[in-house]
């Protein structure tokens, strides 16, 4: 009698183990924890958040020119002269603005969330990540450098990015807007396809 | 500030809308961390079709935005921001964002609020978005005098191209889009 409760203890412990191996390692988005509220009320909550920005604010949503903004103040820290010369930043002052102070809040903001709801990962590599390309932080940091810089080279040419044209720019019918994200996610999808399901 | 410096209400106003910035930025990136959008899986999801919740979230803030800003600005009330098209830079820009987001996994906004909920990986984007940044600026001269200028169109929005009126248009697409919505529901079973 004993030892089939230590056979079955073992076993139990030993498919758990199993299980809990497999959600580390899978390749599945659905082996992981989903958004902590509906998707449909958060988003519903940030088209109202736009309707605030537009009245207080005379702006819309957007991220990614926050990033040029620091790319400027470095520049010019560095090589003033050319970063001034340069026709981008004689457009887009290199300077603390508001898209920067939202981008920062964004961070505030979303650790306020994972620590409210116990979701504070704490990870250098997302473990779905891991189940496809091991689990080097070298390589997750050069994907991820490489990924940031196509990303806002990419943004700037297309004149936003999925805050800016893909909420911002749809919202308000701009065509430009519709077409750089399906063109956002054609590139994206085809890049991710050949990354893991292929 | 002092009341008699000309300029005081008006930098009094400029570091009232930087504060404005940083509060909003903070509902801005709850909001992305509560809707699952800061986290990796949840947005290579999207990417590999397997996971619709970045589609949800993106489709009811257009609905709700949409349908909210333009009756504010019928009532006089907001400016609108419509971003000029140019359908070279869209379609090639667009491309080289898609690859560089399934790259990192998350795109500027969310790869901030991944920072927040502590995804160290997004530090290395973040130093790739500031020097895609410089690199873009370092071209942004030439770019504009080619890339660019290929099908300039302005501010062209969908109701000119149609060639209805705009309020026809949000009262048609806004159903449109919420029945797209709950076709996504239906035929991926919650997620």
């Amino acid at each position: 009698m004993r030892i089939v409760t230590i056979a079955l203890t073992l076993l139990a412990l030993s498919l758990t183990a199993t299980l809990a191996w497999a959600q580390e390692q899978s390749t599945n988005p659905e082996a992981y924890s989903g958004p902590a509220w509906s998707p449909y009320l958060v988003g519903a909550l940030i088209g109202v958040l736009s309707m605030f920005t537009f009245y207080f604010s005379n702006k819309p949503l957007g991220a990614s020119t926050a990033f040029a903004r620091v790319a400027g103040m470095l520049g010019t820290m560095v090589a003033p002269q050319h970063t001034k010369s340069l026709k981008f930043f004689k457009d887009k002052k290199p300077a603390v603005d508001w898209e920067l102070m939202l981008v920062i809040g964004v961070i505030v903001g979303a650790f306020l969330a994972a620590w409210q709801g116990g979701e504070l990962t704490g990870q250098w590599v997302p473990p779905m990540w891991e189940a496809r390309f091991g689990e080097s932080v070298g390589l997750r940091m050069v994907a991820a450098f490489i990924g940031g810089g196509l990303m806002a080279f990419g943004a700037r040419l297309a004149g936003g990015c999925t805050s800016g044209h893909g909420i911002s720019g749809t919202m308000q019918l701009s065509v430009g807007s519709w077409i750089a994200v399906i063109f956002f996610f054609v590139g994206g999808i085809a890049t991710a396809m050949l990354m893991f399901r292929i | 500030m002092t009341a008699d410096n000309p300029t005081s209400s008006e930098s009094f106003s400029k570091v009232n809308q930087l504060a404005l910035g940083l509060f909003f930025g903070l509902i801005f990136g709850f909001l992305l961390q509560k809707g699952g959008v800061a986290k990796y899986h949840i947005l290579l999801g999207v990417l590999v079709l397997e996971d619709f919740t970045v589609i949800k979230v993106m489709l009811s803030a257009i609905i709700v935005g949409m349908l909210g800003i333009f009756a504010m600005h019928q009532a006089g009330l907001v400016e609108l921001h419509i971003k000029p098209t140019r359908y070279a830079a869209n379609v090639i820009g667009g491309l080289v964002f898609g690859v560089g987001f399934a790259l990192i996994g998350y795109c500027p906004g969310t790869g901030a609020a991944a920072l927040g909920q502590g995804n160290y990986d997004a530090i290395g984007g973040v130093l790739g978005l500031i020097a895609g940044s410089y690199l873009y600026a370092e071209a942004s001269g030439a770019l504009s005098q080619s890339v660019e200028k290929w099908g300039d169109r302005g501010k062209l929005t969908l109701p000119d191209l149609v060639g209805v009126s705009t309020r026809t248009f949000v009262l048609v697409l806004a159903p449109l889009l919420a029945m797209a919505l709950f076709a996504v529901e239906r035929f991926t079973q919650g997620r």
